[in-house]
């Protein structure tokens, strides 16, 4: 660090402490960036990283602590003079105006002047620049809502370098986007580095700390646990130093015996509400102690399929479990019937779909499944039993604070899933549909919830599972079948396939064997 | 982390913001030249000191109970009930023509059907707009606000052509038979030479409102289709992956709460005009809104929310009847407490929320 001496750390917080209440959500955290460099920080949710860069971008107020910019002290009370002091902040939910245009949006809360020509053209200009700049490419004149999750993204950046920033904080960038997306935009933060910027790279996925940081922080219950150079240390070691101790990162599992076909799907289609077919002829079969990966690129109707399965959107084919055929269409083609009929279901969304937040913990162990006898006392619900299992689900799972009247809101990503996870494994299904199990989900759950549906595989059950992480599918599945444009584009066993073939048939390839060799 | 203690989100709050509506109102009575301190005395001596006050604002509340109920299970499923005048005239008309065209031998068997009646009445009434809700995604406030015209127009069609008897010169039918009478508070607890809630208004409904109040919190926390509601009302989407049918909740939600709405005319109608009249809801259904936002759409706050208004109401008419205040001025005032309790809720909760926090920090 002597060496930096000369020049000083463009971004330098020192002895941060912040606390809510009782919790401390930031303890003597001190930090130094220095320009040109991506500095990853790293931990589990609920580590404090979030309360950090809220009080840098002045959304909180540190108790302790001071803020060094380019070596000279500055205060934050708001985000007005975050932007001013040349900090910009893109948040894993995006603040952007859906009906504007990417050059309303850039301009929005910085169109100095009265007319908004003026700043129109000018900024017309200057993203022109960006983006040559920058491989920021974005259609000015797009609205926001046409544009997918990456390029969104991109006018987040493209706001921030508008305002002329300097240190650019990204709170879990990738956690939407596809792989290629991913890649396209450690490019862009590569190019950002050149230019002299300093980036802030919080994530929690060691592979994006490896590949892209020059130097990581590591936090772990609100403290900063240690700082390293990434090229001296290796994900291993940083897992370990987020969780406290030595984490699997393989999923420990025998391989697969498959028996009976559970699940069988024939020439299954789906329209949507707009009018377009999302599904456009799925066959599959899962079998009994399977676990079938669906791979592929976000937006390719695998979220479709999840919905037809699990019971709430219409479509025609056949759907069979055990032999039964399940109603597509009518009456029974709710999430009821579909619960009864032995399918289970982890939505993508745990948010919009697997939880209710204002609920409490309790009360969303029993959603879905609230019609279930032992919850019923007479015409009124038993509180009482509903409570006691959430009790045991909590116990189980090791869901933290082990608190079933708390909102689930209030629970870290990773303990809303394996609240969510636990009320669907635990009924015991045929059929387990899981998506995305652990996106936003901390390491020490993610391995936990990982063995959760191998056990129940190696029970005998079928499980589909959708991912957006291809080390996830190669991680769990037995059989990887592989989505594009609503089609199913090959099925490969897990032991006989690779990432370059996936992610040809990712693309839409069907024919790998050449395309691979050629 | 969490925000607050319950008690003083459900107490404190409320009761903060009732005393910075009556510091208004007491600014505004100093402006017209009057003592806010002799209009506070007239309107506790007139409302709240005797039996008869009170039997005037529990009638009052009463009404509040039912149509802020109604707002509030709607409301719970995330719907916006603006009909409540509308249901609630309605339900008066299903008890003028039950208490009408139908001999009852006693009071008793009279009101279980008038409460069906008033019920049902009212739930119809509801039923069209959730439907267009439901199914054609026509928004549920527009609707309901037209409903309302559209009850007005109704009853003054029955009014004149159907239910006047002939000959009378008032928009009002006539008068429900004499075995009917409901029994009012002065009939039922005056005893010996002591009358008490000497003619006011109140009378057995109330009772019927406080069962009311135990019925939604039964309905809403302790069983399936309240949970269902209430899961509904947070999100659709979760409700949907749950296999919650949105359409039916909709519905179910607003039959509720048309049905609540229309009970409201047991005490205007059967229990105190003793026929149907004009306008019989007196803005009751809006005045509902404002109940259940300031009781969080709880029947406990509710409940009390009902009595504050009761209470407002009656002072009113109490300071008008005294001072030389005018009875425009009780309407700033109520506007003043519908300000500060709903719409400016927030500017008293986070400075609160704020000195929570200071004081749990302390520690």
């Amino acid at each position: 660090m002597d060496s930096h001496i000369s020049t000083p750390p463009a971004l330098e917080l020192i002895g941060i402490s912040k606390s809510f209440g009782p919790v401390q959500a930031n303890k003597d955290i001190s930090i130094r960036v220095m320009p040109g460099t991506i500095h990853g920080i790293i931990g589990e949710n609920g580590a404090g990283k979030s309360t950090l860069m809220s009080i840098l971008f002045g959304f909180y107020k540190a108790d302790k602590g001071d803020i060094k910019i380019n070596g000279r002290h500055t205060l934050i009370p708001d985000s007005q003079a975050a932007i001013a002091a040349g900090i910009g902040m893109v948040f894993q939910h995006f603040k952007l105006v859906h009906n504007f245009t990417v050059l309303e949006n850039i301009i929005l809360g910085a169109e100095g002047g009265m007319m908004l020509s003026q700043s129109l053209s000018a900024a017309r200009k200057s993203l022109k620049k960006l983006a040559d700049d920058y491989e920021l490419n974005v259609d000015p004149d797009a609205k926001i809502e046409d544009l997918s999750v990456g390029h969104q993204q991109r006018v987040e950046i493209l706001k921030a370098l508008y305002r002329k920033a300097d240190i650019l904080i990204l709170d879990e960038p990738t956690g939407v986007l596809t792989p290629a997306e991913a890649d396209h935009l450690f490019r862009i933060l590569d190019n950002l580095r050149r230019e002299g910027k300093s980036i802030i790279l919080i994530t929690h996925k060691l592979r994006e700390i490896m590949e892209a940081t020059d130097s990581c922080s590591v936090m772990r219950r609100g403290e900063m646990v240690e700082t390293v150079k990434t090229a001296d240390s290796s994900p291993a070691e940083l897992a370990e130093l987020m969780v406290g101790r030595k984490v699997l990162l393989e999923v420990d599992k025998v391989p697969a015996q498959p028996g009976a076909p559970i699940l069988e799907i024939e020439n299954l289609r789906h329209v949507d509400e707009q009018g377009v077919e999302r599904l456009k002829g799925i066959d599959l079969t899962i079998r009994a102690g399977e676990v079938l990966g669906i791979a592929g690129v976000a937006g390719n109707g695998q979220t479709q399929l999840l919905e037809v399965l699990g019971g709430y959107a219409h479509a025609t084919g056949t759907i069979r479990v055990n032999g039964t055929e399940l109603d597509l269409t009518g009456k029974l083609s709710d999430g009821q019937s579909r619960r009864a009929n032995g399918i289970a279901h982890v939505p993508e969304d745990r948010h919009h779909e697997g939880l209710i937040l204002p609920f409490t913990a309790w009360e969303n162990t029993a959603f879905g499944y609230h019609h279930d006898d032992r919850y019923q006392k007479g015409i009124l619900m038993s509180n009482k039993a509903i409570k006691q299992d959430a009790q045991e689900k909590i116990e189980r799972f090791d869901v933290r604070p082990p608190n079933p009247n708390l909102a689930a809101r209030n629970f870290s990503g990773g303990n809303q899933q394996k609240i969510v996870v636990a009320r669907e494994i635990e009924r015991n299904p045929e059929v387990l549909l899981i998506g995305q199990p652990t996106r936003g989900v901390d390491i020490g759950a993610i391995e936990f919830i990982h063995k959760q549906i191998i056990e129940l595989r190696d029970k005998g059950k079928a499980v589909l599972l959708v991912s957006v992480e291809l080390d996830e599918i190669f991680a769990l599945s037995d059989r990887i079948a592989v989505m594009f444009d609503g089609h199913i584009t090959g099925e490969r066993l897990a032991t006989e396939t690779n990432a370059q073939e996936l992610g040809l048939l990712m693309a839409g390839e069907t024919n790998t064997q050449e395309a691979a060799h050629g | 982390m969490d925000k607050m203690p319950p008690w003083a989100d459900a107490v404190l709050v409320p009761v903060i913001s009732l005393l910075l509506a009556a510091a208004i109102s007491s600014i505004v009575i100093l402006a017209i030249g009057e003592n806010p301190i002799e209009a506070l005395n007239y309107m506790i001596e007139g409302a709240l000191l005797s039996s008869a006050g009170w039997g005037q604002v529990l009638y009052y509340a009463t009404n509040y109970i039912f149509t802020g109920l109604a707002v509030a299970v709607a409301s719970h499923a995330r719907l916006f009930n603006i009909g409540g005048e509308g249901q609630a005239q309605l339900g008066g008309l299903g008890i003028a023509m039950l208490c009408l065209f139908i001999p009852f031998p006693h009071w008793t068997l009279a009101f279980v059907f008038a409460i069906v009646a008033a019920g049902l009445f009212g739930a119809a009434w509801a039923y069209i707009p959730a439907v267009l809700q439901a199914k054609r995604d026509s928004h549920i406030v527009i609707t309901t606000i037209m409903f309302n015209y559209i009850a007005y127009a109704l009853l003054n069609y029955m009014l004149v052509n159907v239910l006047r008897p002939e000959g009378a010169m008032e928009p009002a039918s006539g008068n429900f038979p004499d075995n009917i009478h409901l029994p009012t508070f002065q009939e039922m607890f005056s005893y010996g030479d002591t009358i008490l809630f000497r003619s006011a208004p109140a009378n057995v409904s109330f009772f019927l409102a406080v069962i009311a109040c135990i019925g939604i919190w039964v309905l809403v926390w302790r069983t399936r289709l309240g949970y269902e509601l209430r899961a509904f009302g947070q999100s659709e989407s979760a409700a949907k992956y749950a296999g919650i049918n949105p359409a039916r909740i909709t519905i179910i939600a607003m039959l509720i709460s048309g049905a609540l709405a229309g009970m409201m005319a047991l005490n205007t109608t059967m229990g105190y005009s003793e026929r149907l009249v004009l306008n019989a809801s007196e803005g009751a259904g809006f005045i509902g809104i404002a109940v259940a936002l300031m009781g969080r759409n709880h029947p406990v706050g509710i409940f009390f929310a009902a009595l504050l208004f009761g209470f407002l109401v009656q002072g009113g008419t109490e300071l008008s009847f005294w001072t030389s205040i005018p009875t425009e001025l009780i309407v700033v005032i109520q506007a003043l407490v519908i300000l500060f309790t709903g719409a400016l809720d927030n500017m008293v909760r986070m400075p609160l929320v704020k000195l929570f926090a200071l004081g749990k920090g302390d520690r």
